[in-house]
């Protein structure tokens, strides 16, 4: 079984938005509070990749519940620009924008299944899991 | 959204009691080195025993407050992490290594008292 809901990423605000939803459904999944911290802060992470990188774009929730394991997939996609070299990104401390850089490879660390694919000039989706222990 | 800064004697204390987004956050970073400025505080406690989510933005923003307080010759200590948000800040890779930290509010004024020497 599974159900989806989306936050389009568009203003500031929708980055509280997106972290928001994530973190209610993270909490009724039953995840404890660290994982919800865990989810939630991941969320705010790639949500704020895509208004700062791509302007516009769209983070999905989906949950996943089938007879052995619950979880939780994010999946952040955007039409922005892409990403040249995704190694150099998935490298602690790379940053453009001035921020700190824990970005993605702080996401990752996060979450227990990380997926990237990015395309220059077209866009980029990430797609993340996060399991009920 | 602006967050309440309360002065007491020769400090400032702040209690983050709402969900942080961008916008309040750079607000606040405003806010609390103006009324540095106007009270002369000396010592600034900013308690975020109540927040449940930093991220790498609020991590930046929270660090450079006490970096530039630490520039107009006041000292400021964070107070109250949540275990859960200290657990997630370190896997992000964010370790907040200058910033002045103290369990809860009654340790970051004992904190300030000792540095200050007042």
């Amino acid at each position: 079984m599974s159900s989806q809901s989306c936050v389009t990423i568009h203003k500031e605000w929708d980055i509280v938005a997106a972290r928001q939803m994530g973190r209610e459904i993270a909490k009724q999944l039953g995840f404890g509070t660290v994982d919800q911290a865990r989810i939630t802060t991941a969320i705010s992470e790639l949500a704020r990749n895509i208004y700062l990188y791509a302007g516009e774009g769209k983070v999905y929730f989906e949950v996943i519940e089938s007879l052995d394991k619950k979880g939780i997939t994010i999946v952040a996609t955007d039409t922005g620009p892409g990403i040249k070299d995704l190694s150099l990104v998935m490298e602690d401390g790379y940053t453009t924008s001035g921020g700190l850089g824990a970005g993605l490879p702080g996401v990752r660390r996060l979450m227990d299944e990380f997926d990237i694919e990015s395309e220059t000039g077209k866009g980029t989706k990430i797609v993340t899991t996060k399991w009920v222990r | 959204m602006r967050i309440p800064i309360l002065k007491l004697h020769n400090y400032l204390l702040i209690s983050i009691q709402t969900e942080l987004d961008d916008q309040t956050a750079i607000q606040f970073q405003e806010d609390l080195l103006k009324q540095i400025h106007i009270t002369e505080a000396t010592g600034v406690v900013i308690d975020l025993t109540s927040v449940e989510v930093i991220d790498s933005f609020i991590a930046k923003v929270l660090g450079d407050v006490v970096s530039m307080s630490d520039l107009m010759g006041a000292k400021v200590v964070l107070t109250g992490i949540q275990p859960a948000v200290a657990m997630t800040l370190i896997e992000l890779g964010i370790h907040m290594r200058n910033v002045p930290t103290a369990l809860d509010l009654e340790q970051g004024l004992m904190k300030l008292h000792q540095e200050l020497g007042e």
